[in-house]
């Protein structure tokens, strides 16, 4: 399985970003090879649509799975386009979560924020 | 004549100095531009005559004709494009509809089909022509709407236009005054209101735009906007003094000029130095 998570620094002790659409990096890491690949995340400076943009680079990635502490609407519409499964993070250490998530540990990421332009409760 | 009233933070004035102008102005046209939550018709209550659904172009693509070459999302600027799965995915809301996929698809799988995004009402109050334009709740830009607004009054030499402007100093504001003849920034006397009257300001030189102030709510004290206009030698077209019965009036949806005779008296003036002001910077400017 290819596993992706948005990432602060481009090293495994580096804590798992706060942001998925936004973050500097992604972290790839294949469960069979056990080998990293860490990528620049080019929707980062965008000025709009930026969940979408990273989303697509994960989809091009052939990420199975991301990992992620939230994830926007407009994100979660391509990555499930995709058939990638979205686990929300425990935690923000890149291995305590790769572990958690080999032992089944990990939960779905079931909320789904909206997206930047829209705001909950009509507001 | 074309007349833009603009603030910079909401509750400065706008409306309120539109409205009443429009009303002693008699023969004009009120439009309001702030799209989002219009308020001039709470005061006129017109009669609507006229609706207009405002739609935009979003595009569709079909999935027969497409082979994935996925140039269209390579190419969107707003990353309202996605392909996953052998399939375009369009975001509607991040869609900027420029139409540049349509063109740009080698295999002209992109159509174009519209979303409605708000519409405009006409009507009208005695002498005034009441416009007004309204945003579906959710919808990203108000500028289509704005646009069609402006369009569908073209300058007239009987009329004048009196345009409420958007709160602020963004895209929606920009593109209510951009054929305006003269503009009124309206201020309130605080700091904040003076930070904001500085975006307006800065607006209406950048488009240069023949403009005046109107400072509202003024009280007996010193007034941070009397002296922003001071020392960038703004001219002032009239101070509207703080009033709780102009309040009340206000805040039960009444036109103040047509409640009371001192305000009509007072809008009137006002009104009068307003055109004196914006043909003599028409006069200048040719």
């Amino acid at each position: 399985m290819r596993v992706a998570m948005p990432v602060d620094k481009k090293n495994m002790d580096s804590s798992i970003c706060v942001s998925f659409g936004r973050t500097p990096y992604y972290l790839i890491y294949d469960t069979n090879t056990k080998k990293s690949e860490f990528i620049d995340n080019s929707a980062a400076t965008s000025p709009g649509g930026a969940g979408i943009k990273a989303a697509q680079i994960l989809v091009d990635k052939k990420a199975d799975i991301v990992i992620t502490p939230r994830c926007g609407e407009n994100a979660a519409n391509v990555l499930i386009s995709a058939d990638i499964k979205i686990f929300k993070s425990n935690g923000s250490s890149i291995k305590g979560n790769i572990d958690a998530y080999v032992s089944g540990k990990l939960n779905l990421l079931d909320e789904i924020h909206p997206g930047f332009h829209r705001h909950e409760n009509g507001f | 004549m074309r007349i833009a009233v603009l603030s910079g933070k909401g509750g400065a004035g706008k409306t309120l100095l539109c409205v009443n102008l429009a009303v002693v102005a008699k023969k004009s046209t009120y439009i309001d531009c702030d799209v989002e939550e219009p308020n001039g018709h709470l005061f006129f209550k017109p009669p609507i005559t006229k609706e207009k659904e405002i739609s935009i172009k979003i595009p569709e693509v079909d999935k027969e004709i497409c082979n994935g070459c996925r140039k269209c999302v390579e190419f969107c600027n707003y990353n309202a494009l996605a392909y996953a799965k052998d399939k375009v995915i369009v975001f509607d809301e991040i869609c900027h509809s420029c139409g540049g996929c349509m063109i740009l698809c080698p295999e002209k799988a992109i159509s174009e089909r519209d979303k409605v995004i708000g519409k405009i009402k006409v009507g009208s109050f005695e002498e005034v022509m009441v416009l007004t334009g309204i945003l579906n709740t959710g919808e990203v830009s108000g500028i289509p709407i704005i646009n069609e607004l402006l369009l569908e009054n073209r300058p007239d030499k009987n009329r004048t236009i009196f345009i409420d402007c958007p709160p602020g100093s963004s895209c929606s504001v920009m593109e209510s005054i951009k054929d305006a003849d003269y503009c009124i920034l309206v201020a309130e006397p605080t700091l904040f209101g003076v930070h904001n009257l500085n975006m307006v300001y800065e607006l209406v030189k950048l488009f240069n735009k023949p403009f005046g102030a109107v400072l509202n709510k003024c009280l007996d004290v010193e007034n941070p906007a009397e002296e922003f206009c001071a020392e960038n030698d703004i001219k002032i077209l009239g101070r509207i003094p703080f009033d709780k019965e102009l309040g009340i009036l206000n805040s039960n949806a009444k036109i103040a000029v047509r409640e009371s005779k001192e305000y009509a008296k007072q809008f009137s003036s006002l009104l009068d130095i307003i055109f004196m002001e914006a043909r003599n910077e028409a006069a200048t400017n040719t």
